[in-house]
């Protein structure tokens, strides 16, 4: 595979235009676990322990409902053996030392926190306790191995001194060369069912999101962006706006206007009130419909190579028979319950900004790019993220870098904030992609050739990131689990190619990245071969997977656990798929009926191996909400652009799934000696082809489009 | 015009027109209750009027008149409020940003209906929609504080 989300380092970057970064490890996937920290981390810097005994753990990424709040933090308080009640969480500030083990820069994503950080906090952990134990044989004049430490208590013979007691001198020792982690046997919290740390202050409205930032002399901007892709503010007229009471200024963004006022709702009929021209869409404003046309005229004929073993043509010539299969998927947006905002304050050379980002380091260093300073100069304040699902993770920076402009262009601290419309149409959306898959087949019905061209827009591409992760022209998130299929083992010609067509619409990852379509595009043809081989499709999947252990044990434990085999109740019927994505393998299978011309889904039974399990709880709720995510867009998400611009606007009209269409999902976490996954992302993947291939075996329809829309006469 | 929020009466200084949404964000500093979408589509913004949910990204501020307005803060002091502790339990919360709107519907279905089903809790909960997709464990919550209310009685 080439690079992907989780394949680049940046060490450094000095702005937008000209952003400077340097990339290595093209795959964490494999180098995340032995991925050490080349100097032992500075315990400090990760973990302050209070006179109280509370400890603070200082985490690296952000919080965006993942559950890296309590998980970083079990890490550490793993190996320091401290009192769990006291351990509470706080973001890093922006600074080379949070930079990811893996990936260099600071930043949240690719599901690769916990098994990114999994030695780093944990050493962190050990170092601070060993610290402790020298700092406390100090005081009692005894050497640390004389010493137990439990709970936050140390004790020697029958004298105790907490934590808390000890940790003034123990922070001014120097931290050890190196540490004695744990054996897994002897882990106490890691791999135990754990609350979350950040209940309290979430139940309570007290947890700060950005939109929450307030402090005296700030103010609030709406601003007015482009009404179409590729159009130009040509001039504006902010009289009436600025007759709106509490409005006072309006200053231009790099193609924009931005309405500044003493609170939202002035800003926002400010913005109503303005009046400004825009340049016509250059090349008369894409249409998505238009842009599918010619994605599946591109798709008749082969794209730039990614896979090309044995002679497939000759193959599918030969085969004993072949199947043939087109699926598409359609633009997306992330839609996070937060809609993106951005508050700036900016003092002389100095700036603080306050946002809830994926990707500290890319917009410390844009936004120090436009001021003219040093990152260092540059304050990041991450705050709770009210969703992320990659749109806070954008190479261009978006957000933050039109907040710093407005902030400076008003000579006043501006918390610049979406409406919900604003969010929607703001583009950086997950590409549509086309697949067309023709595979011959054996006698035994098995695939013997496998020729996929893909078509859709590289991510990276034309981005910063673009010469260090697009190799050869492929973008490796286009095609992520395609070429690696477990399936394809056997086959002996594979021919794999992609189109990355050049669009106006930015586009970006979006939870699961290219494994949104490529699953269902894989898992939709093999259910489609088994069906035509005539054959059961979990027997026809595990006869492929004989090889694949990990993938087989998944899927066989799913299917068992859903029933499958047995009769599904009256009017229902059961569909499954299984797909590896950031290091984890997940299997579900979905209960699906059709009510009233739509599809219901009643019951998903999801069974994950993703190594090591940190935390079991914090596990299920990210399966259950990564099949939630996957449902919306298996069911509902389709964004439309026409002449330019974008129809969708809000929940109205981009429906999401909702209370009354989540499934019973039940999620089993294997017990595996595999190498640690990643859990924020994968199990979005799946959920879609399984969902498509019960309604096949319920209504015989097969739906090879999403959102998955039944004929009319089902 | 005066408002009586979580107990307290509050002068504030708006035009009618101004939903009480950015009433309680922008002037009273009360930011527990969310912005989502400003069309009643999403629940983020969900606050009680006399026990009644309603949709504070589209309720005028003029038309509040002398009803009492709860909302996440008003709850209760520290979280222990039946509802919230049922939500600590099943470890309900990811991000958080929907969970203030989840939870004040929540308690005002309780209040109508004490024991609900989940066909209640779909239909009461189904304005509300969370990103995460936390729904299986509103309905674990909404349950458990169902029980926690009968026990607290």
């Amino acid at each position: 595979m080439t690079g992907s989300r989780r394949g680049f380092l940046a060490s450094a970057a000095t702005g937008t235009a000209g952003l400077v970064i340097s990339f290595h490890v093209p795959n964490l996937v494999r180098a995340a676990p032995r991925a050490a920290a080349p100097s032992p981390p500075s315990p400090n810097a990760f973990l302050r322990i209070a006179s109280d005994g509370s400890v603070t753990v200082v985490l690296a990424h952000s919080e965006m409902g993942q559950g890296i709040w309590t998980g970083l933090a079990m890490l550490i308080a793993e190996e320091l053996d401290c009192d769990w009640s006291k351990v509470r969480c706080e973001h890093a500030p922006a600074a080379p030392v949070y930079g990811h083990p893996a990936m260099g820069m600071q930043m949240t994503g690719g599901s690769s926190s916990t098994r990114g950080e999994f030695d780093r906090y944990r050493t962190v952990g050990a170092m601070a306790k060993e610290l402790l134990l020298r700092a406390a044989a100090a005081r009692w004049k005894t050497t640390p191995s004389n010493l137990t430490a439990a709970n936050g208590v140390i004790t020697f013979g029958g004298k105790t001194l907490t934590y808390g007691d000890i940790s003034g001198a123990a922070m001014e020792l120097p931290p050890p060369e190196s540490v004695q982690l744990k054996a897994p046997k002897d882990w106490k919290l890691i791999g135990t069912t754990v609350r979350r740390l950040d209940t309290p202050e979430k139940i309570t409205g007290k947890a700060q999101f950005g939109l929450d930032v307030a402090f005296p002399g700030l103010r609030t901007a709406v601003v007015l962006r482009p009404p179409a892709f590729g159009t130009k503010l040509v001039s504006f007229d902010a009289a009436d706006a600025l007759k709106v009471p509490g409005v006072e200024k309006v200053v231009p963004t790099a193609n924009g206007v931005a309405v500044v006022a003493r609170h939202f709702w002035a800003a926002k009929l400010g913005r109503d009130a303005l009046r400004a021209s825009w340049s016509a869409p250059e090349g008369g404003g894409a249409s998505t419909e238009k842009l599918l046309t010619e994605f599946r005229e591109l798709a008749r004929g082969d794209g730039t190579t990614v896979v090309d073993t044995g002679n497939v043509q000759g193959a599918l010539d030969l085969a004993a028979s072949r199947c043939e299969a087109w699926y598409e998927v359609p633009y997306l947006a992330h839609a996070t319950m937060e809609p993106l905002n951005c508050t700036v304050k900016i003092d002389g050379d100095r700036c603080e900004i306050w946002t809830g980002t994926q990707f500290q380091t890319v917009d410390q260093a844009v936004a120090a790019h436009i001021l003219g300073t040093t990152s260092d100069k540059v304050t990041i304040h991450t705050t709770f993220l009210g969703g992320g699902f990659g749109r806070r993770a954008n190479p261009a920076s978006d957000f933050v870098s039109e907040a710093v402009i407005v902030a400076q262009a008003a000579g006043v601290p501006v918390k610049v904030v979406w409406t919900r419309e604003d969010d929607m149409r703001g583009g950086y959306y997950r590409p549509a992609y086309v697949h067309r898959v023709h595979v011959g087949l054996d006698r035994a019905g098995l695939p013997q050739a496998w020729h996929h061209v893909v078509v859709g827009q590289s991510i990276l591409g034309g981005t910063p990131f673009e010469k260090f992760a697009v190799h050869n022209g492929i973008d490796g998130t286009s095609v992520e689990g395609i070429a690696d299929s477990p399936y394809l083992d056997d086959t002996r010609a594979k021919h794999v190619s992609l189109h990355s067509p050049k669009t106006p619409i930015t586009v970006l990852w979006w939870r699961s990245v290219g494994h949104t379509h490529t699953a269902f595009a894989m898992e939709s043809m093999i259910d489609e071969l088994a069906h035509a081989a005539g054959q059961d499709p979990l027997a026809y999947r595990l006869a492929l997977l004989k090889g694949k252990p990990r993938f087989a044990r998944a899927l066989g434990t799913a299917a068992s656990r859903a029933g499958w085999g047995t009769p599904a109740p009256v009017g229902r019927a059961r569909g499954l798929a299984v797909h590896e994505a950031f290091g984890s393998i997940v299997a579900e299978v979905a209960e699906v009926s059709v009510e009233g011309g739509r599809i219901k889904v009643h019951a998903v039974t999801a069974v994950v191996d993703c190594g090591t399990a940190v935390n079991p709880l914090g596990i299920e709720a990210q399966v259950q909400g990564s099949i939630a995510f996957g449902l919306s867009a298996a069911l509902h998400g389709k964004l439309t652009v026409e002449d330019g611009k974008v129809v969708e606007s809000n929940f109205h009209d981009y429906p999401v799934l909702r209370m009354f269409e989540m499934p019973r999902i039940t999620v089993h976490v294997l017990r595996s000696d595999g190498k640690m996954g990643g859990i924020g992302e994968p199990a979005t993947a799946p959920i879609a082809p399984a969902v498509a291939n019960a309604v096949f075996a319920l209504t015989r329809q097969r739906l090879r489009t999403l959102p998955l829309r039944l004929a009319k006469e089902a | 015009m005066k408002l009586d929020i979580n107990g307290a009466v509050h002068e504030v200084d708006a035009s009618g027109d101004m939903p009480l949404l950015w009433v309680l964000r922008d002037l009273l500093q009360l930011s527990g209750t969310k912005y989502g979408c400003g069309m009643a589509q999403c629940g983020a913004c969900t606050v009680h009027l006399d026990g009644n949910p309603v949709r504070a990204c589209v309720t005028p501020v003029s038309s509040v008149g002398a009803r009492k307005v709860t909302t996440i803060e008003g709850l209760s002091p520290d979280g222990s409020h039946p509802v919230q502790r049922a939500w600590a339990e099943a470890d309900v919360v990811q991000c958080g940003y929907c969970q203030s709107g989840q939870i004040m519907t929540a308690v005002a279905l309780l209040q109508r209906k004490p024991h609900p089903t989940d066909s209640d809790i779909d239909a009461a909960l189904s304005g509300n929609i969370c990103r995460c997709g936390t729904y299986v464990r509103v309905r674990e919550a909404i349950h458990l504080a169902s029980r926690l209310q009968r026990g607290a009685k």
